[in-house]
């Protein structure tokens, strides 16, 4: 009885500390992955770090006390080989006893509400600063798109935004819509989760003090492809910004070489859900693709931006994202061809 | 040992009959011990299922980009998964022993209404059958897929005809709203039966931890299935009566179901909580030898959990854009709850402390689960943070905190309280090596599975994903997690085993095997039809200690 006991104790104690150690190489460990929450980059996110150390601290803390004494119980008060077989004393309980691990819990309770609640006023009642870039985001079976309303420049998938010194802060402030389904939009290094929800705008702010790509992902079940609807941020310094929005600014460019597939474009069903401006194409049931190649990736993330996978992505949509809304369209090959080269112009 | 006998008759024998009129007897039953047995055998069918389809998900998370089953079969699994797992196996499961034991802790016949007590539990097995025909008739006009595949919350607009084509979310409301009836039948029965049929002197401050606890969950179910029926015939009536409540394109409000669903989900977390701890609460005190410690503040605090948990919703909508306000409301509520729940770990180890502790089978899974509970409540106490479930809100941090809940707390207990009173419900003992066996099985691989899952939460890995790229941090902790499923399913193989042995070998459990003292253990194993013979007196909380220990009653402390 008694070796069989400890034995489950070990096991016990071995999980804890694997856990334990593998927590800590997530938490020390930045590289690790792109989108550890414990890696801040912007002030929404710092704040939230701070307070979550110091929630942990806490809990731990009384993880380590109530564990312990759960330990030491089983341990002391287990039944013994030479037992006598009478019951030990009866104790029926102890009001000053119940009376202490009722006050003690609730001071904690109170220090932790107060911190929060600090957090919360922080990240949730900012306005935003005359200097904000505004960027709308709209969430779409399976995409994002962005809208710079200030700026008229819209785009999908990868957002862009200038980096924010602590000292000038630059801060981004999104709007957040859906055009469908709940949709929610989680850049880790950036900040917490805000849900797109139809027909109930909300707003977060970021301000990313370092530049670089920062991922991310919808992360409230929208449908079928909710798994790949994938967030790519660029921050970018100021000029790069500047540079980027005059680019997106541009209407499309218009190449000689490609009025084949321009035409395919445009007599297709294509043009229903896509915008190329300048052009006849102005739908918005999917991605504006007026600078298409100025795009690291297509299909929300999915798949490089390349022109194999263009075409692969046009030629039946399934095979790389089953379930997105876009239909095979059922071109042949010279088709295919001519069509993918009048994407590569649209840079 | 003591005679415990007092109450019961020998048992005439029965010459045996047809497997048709027993099989009829079955089904036409009102037997409150055959209708819990039935309530048990029906979850144990579908926790077999929904661990399948637990497995499912596990092999195509295993590695990234994997190509197990395609997203739209894994979307039907995990809706299937977590709709089956909390309606029709760990419900049930609670149902059926709350049926089983109640009249018997508290020294009754039968529960309150019979005839409506079965008609509860054929509406709850109708109603997971109607779950599982989605497979069959669900398929069709619409080339639409057939499972239900909108997620065990059915967020709004999701559910609406313009994204859930076809009749699969059909075939979900419907089962919920069917088996919700079930639900709030048996709850009004056992309030009734607790309430009503308690044997004479048995006062409610004299009734066991377990009738307590069960009352306060069938209160909750009352309170909390409600909305939920009524949120499911809105959405019918949006689906097929041209309403809009739901209906974003045409002014509804997806916030309004998160709402409607919340108010009816927290609470339903309690409502399964709390007959675990109603296990842990009886089986604690007799494998440790002595009474429960602070019995009067147990209730107390069960009672203030059941009126916290109708106020704390809105912490599953921290992300919905709720205002600073309202998101600091339910941080206080949702922390406030913790204090009682401590209360309760603080009072069953002090349960432990000085006795002497027999590492029964049961036992092991007690002590587990307040281990494990303990780090559940933890991990709750750190997504009650508002801002920290900014982060941690539908990650995988979540799905492992509500996992340590169900399984390493809910689950635990259960199998706790299968193998404590499996011998009264049978007759027959159990297996204790094998008992072990699958104990030390299932705590690996629960604990492979559950700890390591919190990880890629906080790298950022959101759940309900089919897939997932590969160079975020995530692959190692998954395949980890994948792994322990195996040990999981081997400790269920095992558990199987050892009720199958208990029925083939098992030895004659006697009336109370455990030197127990509660009312239950002072009937025959199995109790006959009638319970008790002579309705039973009670005079304190223990009344089987009095019993057998005439010169130091319970009645002269408490």
């Amino acid at each position: 009885m008694r070796s069989r006991g400890s034995n489950t104790w070990r096991v016990l104690l071995s999980q804890v500390a694997v856990c334990i150690c593998g927590a800590a190489v997530a938490f020390a460990d930045t590289p690790l992955s792109p989108t550890n929450i414990f890696a801040p980059a912007s002030t929404p996110a710092k704040s939230i770090f701070g307070l979550s150390l110091f929630v942990l601290a806490v809990t731990g803390a009384i993880f380590l006390v109530v564990f312990t004494l759960l330990l030491y119980s089983v341990v002391r008060f287990r039944k013994r080989k030479n037992d006598d077989g009478r019951e030990p004393p009866q104790v029926y309980g102890s009001n000053q006893v119940e009376l202490a691990w009722t006050i003690i819990p609730i001071l904690i309770v109170v220090a932790l509400f107060m911190a929060t609640a600090r957090v919360i006023a922080i990240v949730q009642k900012t306005s935003p600063p005359s200097n904000a870039i505004e960027v709308t985001v709209i969430g779409h079976q399976f995409w994002w798109e962005y809208r710079y309303p200030d700026l008229g420049v819209v785009t999908a998938n990868e957002l862009h935004v200038p980096v924010s010194d602590p000292s000038h802060p630059t801060p981004t402030f999104l709007k957040l819509h859906s055009a469908d389904t709940d949709h929610s939009f989680w850049v880790p290094r950036l900040g917490g989760k805000t849900d797109l929800i139809p027909n109930h705008p909300n707003t977060m702010w970021i301000d990313p003090q370092e530049t670089g790509l920062y991922l991310g992902q919808c992360a409230q079940y929208c449908g079928t492809q909710h798994a790949k609807m994938l967030l790519r941020v660029y921050v970018q310094s100021k000029d790069e910004f500047d540079r980027w929005i005059q680019h997106q600014r541009q209407t499309a460019s218009v190449s000689v070489t490609a009025s084949q597939g321009q035409r395919i474009f445009e007599t297709t069903a294509c043009i229903n859900c896509h915008t190329v401006s300048g052009t006849v194409a102005n739908g918005r049931f999917g991605p504006d693709l007026t600078h298409l190649m100025s795009r690291a990736t297509i299909a929300a993330g999915a798949a490089a931006n390349t022109p194999q996978n263009l075409r692969r992505w046009i030629l039946n949509p399934n095979a790389i994202k089953p379930g997105s809304l876009m239909p095979a369209m059922e071109l042949n090959d010279q088709e295919l061809d001519a069509l993918t080269v009048y994407l590569e112009t649209l840079r | 040992m003591m005679s415990t006998d007092a109450f019961a008759l020998p048992r005439p024998e029965l010459a045996p009959r047809p497997i048709v009129a027993r099989l009829h007897d079955w089904v036409t039953t009102v037997d409150h011990k055959r209708l819990g047995i039935l309530y048990i055998i029906y979850a144990l069918v579908f926790l077999v299922i929904a661990g399948i389809e637990a497995t499912v998900i596990r092999l195509q998370l295993i590695r990234p980009h994997n190509d197990f089953v395609s997203p739209q079969v894994f979307n039907r699994m995990f809706t299937m998964h977590g709709t089956t797992m909390i309606f029709f196996v760990v419900m049930p499961f609670l149902f059926g022993f709350a049926n089983y034991l109640i009249p018997l802790m508290i020294g009754a016949r039968d529960m309150a209404f019979p005839r409506l007590n079965a008609f509860s539990f054929w509406m709850t097995a109708f109603g997971g059958l109607l779950l599982y025909f989605s497979l069959v008739g669900a398929n069709g006009l619409y080339g639409a897929g057939n499972a239900p595949d909108v997620g065990w919350f059915a967020y709004a607009p999701l559910t609406s005809r313009t994204f859930s084509v076809g009749h699969s979310t059909d075939f979900w409301t419907l089962a919920l709203l069917v088996s919700g009836f079930g639900s709030i039948g048996t709850a009004i029965n056992i309030v009734a039966t607790v309430l009503c049929m308690r044997c004479p002197g048995m006062t409610l401050a004299k009734m066991p931890l377990f009738s307590w606890l069960n009352l306060v969950m069938a209160g909750l179910v009352i309170l909390a299935v409600s909305p939920l029926t009524a949120a499911q015939i809105m959405l019918l009536v949006d689906r097929y009566l041209g309403g809009h409540f739901f209906d974003t394109q045409a002014g509804g409000s997806a916030v309004i179901w998160m709402h409607f669903f919340w108010i009816f989900g927290h609470p339903e977390v309690y409502v399964l909580v709390l007959p675990a701890f109603a296990f842990v609460s009886e089986i604690i005190p007799v494998f440790s030898r002595k009474p429960i410690f602070g019995y009067s503040v147990m209730v107390g605090a069960t009672v203030a959990i059941g009126f916290i948990s109708m106020s704390v919703w809105a912490h599953h909508m921290f992300t919905v854009g709720m205002g600073a306000n309202v998101n600091t409301f339910f941080v206080l509520s949702t922390m406030a709850i913790a204090v009682p729940t401590g209360i309760k770990i603080f009072n069953w180890l002090a349960t432990m402390w000085g006795g002497k502790i027999e590492f029964k089978t049961p036992m092991l899974f007690c002590i587990a689960f307040l281990f494990q509970f303990l780090a559940a409540g933890l991990t709750g106490v750190m997504l009650s943070v508002a801002p920290f479930t900014w982060h941690l809100g539908n990650s995988y941090f979540v799905v492992a905190h509500f996992h340590y809940v169900i399984v390493g707390g809910i689950l635990f207990a259960l199998f706790g309280a299968f193998y404590y009173w499996l011998p009264k419900m049978s007759g027959k003992m159990y297996s204790e090596a094998l008992g072990k066996l699958h104990f030390l099985l299932f705590f690996i691989g629960f604990h492979l599975t559950f700890d390591f899952m919190h990880i890629p939460g906080l790298l950022g890995m959101p759940r309900r994903i089919y897939t997932y790229e590969p160079g975020r941090g995530w692959d190692v902790w998954n395949f980890i997690v994948t792994v322990g499923v195996f040990f999981q399913a081997a400790g269920i193989l095992v558990f199987l085993g050892n009720l199958l042995w208990s029925h083939f070998r098992g030895k004659a459990a006697g009336s109370d095997p455990w030197d127990a003292w509660t009312l239950e253990w002072s009937t025959n194993s199995p109790p006959p039809a009638y319970n008790f013979a002579s309705i039973p007196v009670v005079k304190s909380r223990r009344p089987l200690w009095d019993l057998k220990h005439p010169a130091d009653p319970d009645w002269n402390y408490e």
